[in-house]
C-alpha cells in the first residue's frame, strides 16, 4: 500500500474532517478495501480518531474491512429475479467461482455479493459484474461473462 | 434567561430557556427514570425509558424527557398508561439482552415488565452509549466505540488505543448499568499487541488478530 497515494486522496478533498466518508469512499474504489494503515493514515490527517472510523467503515455497507477481490459479482435475489431464476444463477455462479455470497476467492480474482435489487426488474435476472449489468442472463452465459474476467 | 412555565404531573414547573423535561422534573422533584443520562454528558435519548406523553396545543405526543427542551404552557405526563406500557416493552426488549442487570431489575419490577417474555440473546448490552460517551465527551480518548449497525451493533475497544490508554483509567466501567463493558475489555486485551510478539501476519483492519481475512 502507497502511503502517498492515500495522501493524494485526503489532498484531493482538502483534508476535511467533513470529507471523511467521501475520502474512505475514495480509498475503497482505489484498493477494494480499507487496508488498516491508510485509515491510521486517515484519522491522524484529519484528526479523527479511529473509534470514530471504525464506527462508520463498518457501519456503511459500501465499506470493506478485509480484502475484495479485483472484480466483483453481484447477484440480484430481488423478488423479480428470484422469481425469474436467481437462485440458479446464483448456484452457477458460485460453482465457476468456488464462493458464496459475501466471500472472496484466495487469488482476490473475484467477491461475489447478493444484492436485494438492482432497480431493473424488467430485466431479470440480473447480475452485475464490476458496475456492468448482464440482464436476463441465462446460467450458460454466465461461465463467458465470469471468464472475460481477467 | 427567561423564565418558562409549564406543567408537570399537575404541578405548575418555573423552568429556564434551554432545560430539558427531564431537569425541570427534577427540580420539583419528579423522578423519570433514566438508562443512558449523564449528568456531565451531552443528552442522547438513546434508551427511550425516559419517555413520557407532552400536551403540544392540545395534541398528546410521546417524547424522550432527556432530550426534550422545555416550551411555554407544556403539559407533561411523565406516568400514564401509555407511557408505562412503553417502559414496560423497552425493559423486557432490554431484558433479554441483560437479564441479570440490577438497574434493569429494579425498573422492571416497577413497570411491572416480565424478564421472559423475549427469547435470550446476552449480549449483556443495552446500547447506552455511557462508555462510548465518556470515552470521547470527557477523557477524550475515543478508546471504545459503536462497530457495525442495527441488531449487530455492539461495543468494541480499538486495541491500539486501549493498550496505552485505558490501565489506569476504566473510569467507564461503573457507568455501565449491565457488566457487558468488561467483558468488551478483556476480549480487546486479548488482541493488545505486545511489545516482543511477533508481528500478525494479517493486514486487514477488522481486529481479527491474524486469522484469514478472506473467504469468511
Amino acid at each position: 500500500m502507497d502511503i502517498a497515494k492515500i495522501d493524494q486522496i485526503i489532498e484531493n478533498h482538502n483534508g476535511e474532517e467533513s470529507s471523511l466518508i467521501q475520502i474512505l469512499l475514495d480509498i475503497q474504489s482505489e484498493y477494494h478495501w480499507l487496508p488498516k494503515e491508510a485509515l491510521a493514515r486517515v484519522g491522524e490527517r484529519l484528526q479523527v480518531p479511529m473509534s470514530r472510523i471504525q464506527q462508520i467503515a463498518s457501519f456503511y455497507k459500501a465499506f470493506s474491512l478485509v480484502p475484495k477481490g479485483r472484480h466483483e459479482v453481484h447477484v440480484c435475489v430481488g423478488t423479480a429475479c428470484h422469481v425469474r431464476g436467481a437462485q440458479r444463477v446464483l448456484d452457477t455462479v458460485q460453482d465457476i467461482t468456488g464462493i458464496g455470497p459475501g466471500e472472496t476467492d484466495a487469488e482476490l480474482k473475484f467477491s461475489v455479493e447478493t444484492v436485494n435489487c438492482l432497480g431493473c426488474c424488467a430485466l431479470g435476472p440480473v447480475m452485475e459484474v464490476d458496475g456492468k449489468h448482464h440482464g436476463n442472463i441465462a446460467p450458460s452465459q454466465i461461465a463467458s461473462v465470469l471468464n472475460n474476467c481477467e | 434567561m427567561s423564565e418558562i412555565h409549564l406543567q408537570i404531573d399537575g404541578k405548575e414547573v418555573v423552568a429556564s430557556e434551554g432545560m430539558t423535561i427531564l431537569d425541570a422534573a427534577k427540580t420539583v422533584g419528579i423522578a423519570i427514570p433514566t438508562l443512558c443520562h449523564h449528568e456531565k454528558l451531552e443528552p442522547y435519548g438513546g434508551c427511550r425509558i425516559c419517555t413520557v406523553e407532552v400536551e403540544v396545543r392540545g395534541w398528546p405526543k410521546l417524547v424522550a424527557g432527556c432530550i426534550y427542551p422545555v416550551e411555554k404552557d407544556l403539559v407533561v405526563r411523565t406516568r400514564s398508561e401509555k407511557v408505562d406500557k412503553i417502559r414496560k416493552v423497552l425493559l423486557e426488549e432490554m431484558l433479554a439482552h441483560a437479564p441479570d442487570a440490577e438497574e434493569l431489575q429494579a425498573l422492571a419490577k416497577e413497570y411491572g415488565a416480565d424478564r421472559d417474555r423475549f427469547e435470550k440473546e446476552p449480549s449483556f448490552c443495552i446500547h447506552c452509549g455511557l462508555c462510548v460517551r465518556y470515552c470521547a465527551e470527557i477523557k477524550k480518548k475515543h478508546a471504545v466505540g459503536f462497530v457495525d449497525r442495527g441488531s449487530n451493533r455492539e461495543i468494541s475497544f480499538i486495541p491500539e488505543i486501549a493498550s496505552k490508554e485505558c490501565w489506569d483509567c476504566k473510569e467507564c466501567f461503573p457507568l455501565c448499568p449491565t457488566s457487558a463493558l468488561q467483558a468488551a475489555y478483556v476480549l480487546a486485551e486479548s488482541l493488545i499487541p505486545q511489545p516482543d510478539a511477533e508481528v500478525s501476519s494479517c493486514s486487514c483492519s477488522c481486529s481479527c488478530s491474524g486469522k484469514s481475512g478472506t473467504g469468511e
